[in-house]
């Protein structure tokens, strides 16, 4: 699932603070391990088995234009303590904003309640995985440029900038938004970890519109950026990052051009109104990495979480379609033989990446799809027991410290193809296909089958070369047919991330953000349908 | 953490005005206590509490604004705050779109607050998902379920003289029942603002029927059906609908309200004239806070009126750009219905399709406001009156605005977040695909 480009997330519901105040350094870790050991000493005393103590300040600024005008600035700060525990076998967890002897206290004292409460209903009692004591450790997100230190006026200049040149290329209207997040979280548990990490996001994004009002007809085209666990740095726009694309498409790699992408989106978005409406039926798909991004996502990451596969988020995400049975088995073709996809905690640049998870296991990369076949899925200390597994994978994360940590997808991403191959020799390999770049419309259904794909921009292929733009495309697909109709994948000069920055999941709902690189990849015979309507 | 009365909130809100020197100040203090319980597998998952407070200050020197927040409520802390919304107002660009504050304002009462939701203990809630695992493991189903309650206050002041204060409460409960051999599912909910009106043992039974009678779904052919849209299936489909009504927007040319030529659909009829939609903060089904974020007054709003366009939302800026008074947006949504209960509707039915619900729901084309999404949790086949047997779920891609122009019949109403929905017919409504899910 992700979040619409524009709404002001839910998360950012921490107190408003100037910019200045971001900047600051907050509490010093020697304070936060005092702080942190009474909660632990607490919840012992009481009688738990476990505790853990998540010390978090969430910094979050968001900048919101419209044309020439900035909307909102928003400058958020978020501080508190969440304290988790096992008493009686079951999970208990409270958190304050009183980050006090006392405060921290009271919490403990109410998540021993909890857990003792609910503990008379119990049937699976807790079974947690061996993890490492660490001692005292940090992480920080390698970083250029801290985007809390960059002036404000810098981000609306550069915001109103790229809203002006797509003005100037004919958009009607054009919405553009900066959102940039600093988790400074301290972590520490019974089991002797003390882990203080400093994690930073940002995402540049901007919607753009032309309306032939005449004719009462509009087109948007979203802009090609991808969120990204990087400084401000990711918005110098370096020309070595940028890729040429089909059609005179400009693609971005860890560096992007706000400004030339929306003179390209207004110019884009023109042409939508002539587009060809596609004809329905079926077609080779060249599938370009921050549209396939979210495929992936969707039909991939979710469906490999163990939560959902055992049951846990029947009652809202769902479950899932790939069963302990068919990874038992050591056969099930997830994808066609090309298809290896990995889950990496680690990845440079991405959003997922961090040192430590949210229960204090060292991050790392695994397998859980190779050469076609189902090999792993995504799971936490509390989990790994039911898959015969004595190691977390390392990918439990809460959105804040006022949230409990659950299992949350890490970055799955599928591996480039082994053999030099660029996207002008895929196209010019299609008889009959579509190129789709950028995200667009996503709905797939509870258990990962049936799914439904649009896109940003759509290019038909006939005879190897781009024969023009598409209009209402989306292709509608069954996971595992899919998958193992991937015929090729472009090598790794191609390969990018796409990003959610808003994923949601559990009850409370929590956001979460994470990567899925891949490079452009070609999928045979799929179902396309034309969303054109009169009304 | 305190939740204040209505003179304390005044108190805390006057000292934080007094502290002002901007040209214009506004300031708003909320706080809530909200407690969780989730659980699955037929035994609890997780449980929390959460409490937040804060209090916002919004200060104007001309058109530039600035905001700054605190959860700290002494006086040395409000000022500190109030001094930082107007450093950092001096340093913001000038918004064209500021407007002044509001002056009074009058509001009507509404009974969003009951006790007996914000006494709720831990205890309670293990009870609750108690009593609804312990029906499905006697039924061989297994139980996932979610209930979070909440008690909480807003209140708002400005310097020119308004203030604004509600208390509310509620419970949201929510449950998946899944049969044991994994092909049926049901699922059912409960949303109250009193505690002692929630049915959880009612909603788990209704969804462990569902999950027996949806086991070994059948697949039938996808295409155009006629459709029982229970009011959980129909109630997201209509608040996106709702998304488009408003009067910028549409005045911009870029939604579905806008008309050809310029302008926009006020007065138009759009859907079938027994569609009557309607907001009130004061209906006792659903009672909402009566004034929006700006401090305006909410009163009963027709939206639909016979299927026409009876108002669209106009921001207070965009009102005065127009030349018109500003019309707040819903903060509820309730849509006339009928006597017939849902076994009238599918007696009625020779040959159609009952949908318990819809999920992952995405705009497909805004223009249309085409939507996609797919059944879930309980679909099942209809014949000469009678549902005859279990189907696999659908891909849907179609528009509401389409939906509510092929209008059969309306059922009775039910409550649905926050909502009063009915059960509906509607004639040819479009699935794509068939999905495999369970």
């Amino acid at each position: 699932m992700g979040m619409g480009a524009m709404m002001v997330p839910a998360f950012a519901s921490g107190r408003q603070v100037t910019a200045e105040v971001l900047m600051e350094p907050g509490m010093d870790a020697a304070s936060k391990k005092v702080l942190a050991d009474i909660a632990l000493n607490t919840a012992k005393s009481l009688g738990a088995s476990y505790a853990d103590a998540r010390i978090g300040r969430y910094l979050n600024q968001y900048v919101f234009t419209r044309e020439d005008r900035v909307q909102n600035i928003v400058n958020t700060e978020s501080f508190g303590v969440g304290v988790r525990v096992i008493a009686n076998g079951t999970w208990g967890f409270a958190s304050t904003d009183d980050v006090t002897e006392e405060g921290i206290r009271k919490a403990t004292n109410q998540a021993v309640a909890i857990a003792k409460a609910n503990g008379k209903i119990q049937k699976e009692p807790v079974q947690l995985a061996p993890v490492e004591s660490h001692g005292e450790v940090s992480w920080k997100t390698p970083l250029k440029k801290n985007s809390m230190e960059v002036p404000v006026s810098e981000k609306v200049d550069l915001l109103l900038s790229a809203n002006a040149s797509a003005l100037e290329n004919g958009a009607s209207f054009v919405n553009s938004a900066l959102f940039m997040v600093n988790e400074q979280k301290y972590f520490a548990s019974t089991e002797g970890s003390y882990i203080d990490q400093d994690v930073h996001r940002i995402w540049p994004t901007f919607g753009v519109t032309v309306v032939d009002r005449d004719a009462g007809k509009f087109k948007s085209r979203d802009s090609l950026s991808a969120p990204m666990g990087m400084g401000f740095e990711y918005m110098d726009g370096t020309e070595s990052e940028k890729l040429e694309g089909p059609a005179g498409i400009k693609l971005y790699r860890h560096s992007y051009d706000i400004v030339e992408d929306a003179a390209a989106a207004a110019i884009q978005a023109k042409e939508m109104l002539s587009a060809k409406s596609v004809d329905a039926g079926k077609y080779s798909l060249v599938l370009e990495p921050n549209h396939l991004g979210l495929t992936i996502h969707e039909s991939v990451g979710h469906p490999l979480e163990l939560d959902r596969v055992l049951g846990y988020e029947a009652n809202y995400a769902g479950t899932s379609f790939a069963t302990l049975d068919k990874w038992k088995s050591g056969d099930f073709k997830y994808g066609s033989d090309l298809v290896n996809l990995v889950a990496d905690k680690t990845q440079p640049y991405s959003l997922g990446a961090v040192g430590y998870d949210d229960e204090g296991v060292k991050t790392k990369k695994w397998d859980l799809v190779r050469n076609g076949v189902l090999v792993n899925y995504q799971a936490i200390r509390d989990q790994v027991n039911m898959i015969d597994q004595n190691e977390s994978h390392g990918c439990c994360y809460a959105q804040s410290w006022n949230d409990v940590q659950f299992q949350r997808m890490p970055n799955v991403s599928l591996e480039p193809g082994k053999e030099p191959y660029s996207i002008d020799e895929m196209i010019s390999d299609v008889e009959k296909g579509i190129y789709i770049a950028g995200r667009g419309s996503y709905s797939i259904d509870q258990q990962r089958y049936n799914f439904q794909f649009g896109g940003t921009v759509f290019y038909e292929i006939k005879d190897g070369k781009i024969a023009g733009m598409l209009n209402d495309v989306a292709y509608q697909s069954n996971t595992q047919e899919f998958w193992n109709s991937c015929t090729k994948i472009c090598d790794e000069s191609d390969y990018r991330m796409f990003g959610s920055f808003f994923d949601g999941k559990g009850q409370p709902p929590q956001v979460s953000a994470v990567s899925h690189g891949c490079s452009t990849t070609r999928f045979d015979n799929v179902n396309v349908i034309n969303t054109g309507r009169n009304i | 953490m305190a939740i204040y009365s209505k003179e304390e909130a005044r108190n805390i809100l006057e000292k934080a005005l007094s502290f002002s020197t901007a040209d214009s100040c506004e300031v708003s203090l909320n706080g809530s206590n909200s407690g969780n319980i989730r659980y699955a597998r037929n035994t609890v998952s997780t449980a929390g509490y959460r409490s937040n407070q804060s209090l916002a200050i919004s200060a104007a020197f001309g058109k530039k604004v600035g905001t700054a927040t605190t959860n700290e409520l002494n006086d040395e802390a409000i000022q500190r705050t109030v001094k930082r919304a107007e450093e950092l107002a001096q340093l913001s660009p000038e918004n064209p779109e500021f407007m002044e504050p509001l002056g009074p304002q009058e509001y009507i009462e509404t009974p969003t607050y009951v006790e007996a939701t914000a006494n709720i203990t831990p205890e309670q809630r293990a009870e609750i998902a108690a009593n609804s695992i312990g029906p499905a493991s006697e039924k061989d189903v297994t139980a996932a379920g979610f209930l979070n309650d909440s008690d909480g206050f807003t209140a708002m002041m400005n310097s020119n003289g308004l203030f604004a204060y509600n208390r509310s409460t509620s419970a949201d409960f929510t449950v998946t029942m899944r049969s044991n051999d994994g092909t049926g599912s049901g699922w059912a909910s409960s949303d109250v603002n009193d505690i002692s009106k929630l049915n959880a043992s009612d909603a788990s039974m209704r969804a462990i029927d569902k999950a027996l009678m949806s086991r070994k779904a059948r697949a039938i052919e996808p295409g155009k059906y006629t459709v029982i849209l229970e009011p959980a299936a129909s109630e997201q489909l209509l608040g996106n609908m709702f998304g488009s009504f408003n009067a910028r927007t549409a005045d911009e040319g870029r939604s579905f309200m806008s008309k050809e030529g310029g302008g926009n659909k006020l007065g138009e009829k759009i859907v079938d004239e027994r569609v009557n939609i309607w907001s009130d903060p004061q209906h006792p089904e659903v009672p909402t806070r009566a004034w929006d974020g700006n401090g305006q007054s909410l009163k009963k709003m027709n939206w639909l009126e016979n299927g026409v366009v009876k108002n669209l939302y106009y921001s207070r800026y965009w009102a005065e750009q127009q030349g018109v008074d500003p019309v707040p947006g819903p903060s509820n949504g309730i849509m006339d219905g009928g006597d017939a209960s849902l076994e009238d509707l599918i007696k009625d039915t020779r040959r159609g399709v009952l949908v318990t619900r819809l999920w992952y729901i995405r705009s497909v084309d805004p223009q249309t406001l085409l939507y996609t999404g797919l059944t879930r949790d309980g679909t099942f086949y209809i014949e000469n009156g009678k549902i005859m047997y279990p189907v696999k779920n659908f891909r849907f891609n179609e528009s509401p605005i389409i939906m509510l122009n092929n209008l059969e019949a309306l059922g009775q109403q039910v409550r649905i977040n926050g909502s009063l929905i009915p059960y509906m017919k509607v004639r040819d409504f479009t699935f794509t695909s068939l999905s495999d899910a369970v």
